[in-house]
């Protein structure tokens, strides 16, 4: 086993071998332009564009001229909300999504409120999971679109995405999702689960940095997305731009891969994460966070009471896993998904998200396991916190000197 | 972010962990932070009859900085008269440790620790409580 170990697979996965060698070519001798239709170059390269379209297109269950590629999740989050609200501008201007999505689509919305938007956001239920009947009772004739993400990155919980998109089209709204963290990792298909646009990016399934994808939907309803970069008028119109070969053969033959993998993968992993997560709570005063039922199964976000999370990290040594806390003079303030679901903030502070992977092995679980309790038990020694409970006093009556 | 060498150090080894009797007439307890801001310290004193410190404590819930810093002042309280350890600054420990300006506010609060500390000591022995200063955020 190396060290350190990697477990921080829902920020970034490592790139599998099998997709750098296809993507190797397009950077040598196939470095055509895709757009270059005169000449074998460029007729190459789209070549590989076309396969590449396929491919994704096969993963998630859509027609290959339904893929708009773009730099990645984010870029395609903004496209598909901005593109739209200015599209369906003479429809009405209301958006619903909810506040546990990614910041690019929070901050999108955000930015569309100061320019006339009504955005409503939903709160989750104390398991991370959106209720079906606030979604309903704010949906309104002026609702355009309704953007909820599939699986959430911190917590991994997975959205009933079907029954949202149904309660969007019952009123005539578009279904957007961002599907970043599921896309891959389990069975998305935009035709059973009614979704109209998507956005997925390929470094989250063991492709390349910077390529991603937005799935627009061109039958039933036939969806249309305003331009949010003029130029070439590459991807249909919608994405202008030269197009990344190299990344976008790398999203393709990742996509592949998991379509062909997924399945035994998905099984291996949350075998893994339920032996990490069943160690790790033995511990006192651990919690698992979000719903254990309805979520991607690689991911695991457990709150050690009584222990800071980025203290806990540094005592966790060799093991990359990611904390909802942000211990820096600029940001006190714990993770917004994880106060979403009602943690305190002092429980929010002390979350660590491990997120397994394809080349986890079952070695560096036994290892972050008993790293995590040595650090835990570490940390709790050192904690004003923990010696106070276990003397039995009441942390929330102590008048704390906020600072 | 990269900690240094002398963070890692206390953070790993901290210095003087554990509780002093925090009713001891000659015993000072400061419990600054809150949970909320994710990050406590209790710091506590033991001063004898001229007003030296004699002994000193920590527990600190927080990230490596909070823990290295008070884990720092401890050892530089250890010695000292309230006098001296009134005059640490939390620039000292910014500087002795290289904290990088995100975590400066760590020393701020181990320098909060440390008055606070004094003054439940001043205080349990009738003298006035000195003002703290105030947080520098």
């Amino acid at each position: 086993m190396e060290l350190p170990i990697y477990l921080d697979n829902n920020a970034t996965t490592p790139l599998d071998p099998r997709v750098l060698e296809a993507m190797m070519p397009y950077f040598t001798n196939k470095f055509g332009n895709a757009a270059s239709r005169n000449h074998a170059f460029g007729w190459v390269a789209e070549e590989g564009v076309d396969y590449a379209r396929e491919q994704v297109s096969k993963l998630i269950g859509c027609s290959e001229k339904e893929i708009i590629f773009t730099s990645g999740a984010t870029e395609a989050d903004n496209l598909a909300i901005k593109g739209v609200f200015e599209m369906y501008a003479d429809k009405g201007n209301h958006i619903i999504t909810a506040t546990t999505e990614h910041k690019a689509v929070l901050d999108t919305c955000k930015h569309l409120e100061k320019l006339g938007a009504k955005v409503t956001y939903l709160n989750v239920k104390e398991d991370g999971l959106i209720d079906l009947q606030e979604l309903e009772a704010a949906m309104t004739p002026e609702t355009i679109l309704v953007a909820i993400m599939y699986g959430n990155n911190e917590i991994g919980v997975i959205q009933p995405i079907k029954e949202i998109s149904a309660i969007a089209h019952k009123h005539g709204a578009l279904f957007m999702t961002d599907a970043t963290q599921a896309v891959g990792k389990i069975p998305v298909d935009v035709n059973t689960d009614g979704i109209d646009l998507m956005a997925f990016s390929a470094h989250k399934m063991y492709g390349p940095k910077g390529v991603g994808a937005l799935y627009v939907r061109r039958k039933g309803p036939r969806v249309k997305v305003t331009a949010q970069m003029d130029g070439g008028g590459h991807e249909r119109g919608m994405r202008s731009g030269t197009l990344n070969v190299p990344g976008i053969v790398g999203l393709g033959k990742a996509c592949e891969l998991c379509r062909l993998e997924m399945e035994d993968e998905a099984k291996r992993l949350s075998a893994l994460r339920d032996k990490l997560e069943n160690a790790l709570t033995e511990l006192e005063e651990s919690y698992v966070n979000g719903n254990r039922e309805h979520r991607l199964p690689h991911v695991a976000n457990i709150s050690f009471k009584y222990v800071e999370g980025e203290g806990l990290m540094m005592a966790m040594k060799d093991m990359a896993v990611s904390s909802g806390s942000a211990c820096t003079s600029a940001s006190l303030e714990p993770s917004y998904v994880l106060k979403s679901l009602g943690l305190s903030d002092d429980l929010a502070h002390s979350s660590i998200r491990f997120g397994l992977g394809r080349f986890t092995t079952e070695e560096e679980v036994d290892y972050a396991i008993e790293n995590t309790k040595k650090a835990v038990n570490h940390l709790r020694d050192l904690s004003p916190l923990w010696e106070m409970f276990k003397e039995g006093i009441d942390l929330s009556k102590i008048e704390w000197a906020e600072h | 972010m990269a900690y240094s060498d002398k963070v890692i150090d206390h953070y790993t080894n901290p210095r003087n962990v554990g509780t002093l009797n925090k009713d001891a007439k000659n015993v000072g307890t400061g419990l600054v932070g809150a949970p909320e801001c994710g990050d406590v310290m209790r710091l506590q004193i033991e001063v004898d009859d001229n007003n030296v410190i004699t002994d000193a404590k920590f527990k600190t819930f927080g990230c490596g900085s909070a823990i290295a810093s008070s884990s720092l002042a401890t050892e530089w309280l250890k010695g000292k008269s309230i006098d001296e350890a009134l005059a640490i600054d939390n620039m000292d420990l910014v500087e002795e440790l290289a904290l990088p300006p995100v975590k400066i506010h760590c020393s701020v609060l181990a320098e909060d620790a440390i008055k606070s500390a004094i003054n439940d000591y001043r205080v349990k022995n009738g003298l006035e409580a000195l003002e703290m200063p105030k947080s520098h955020h």
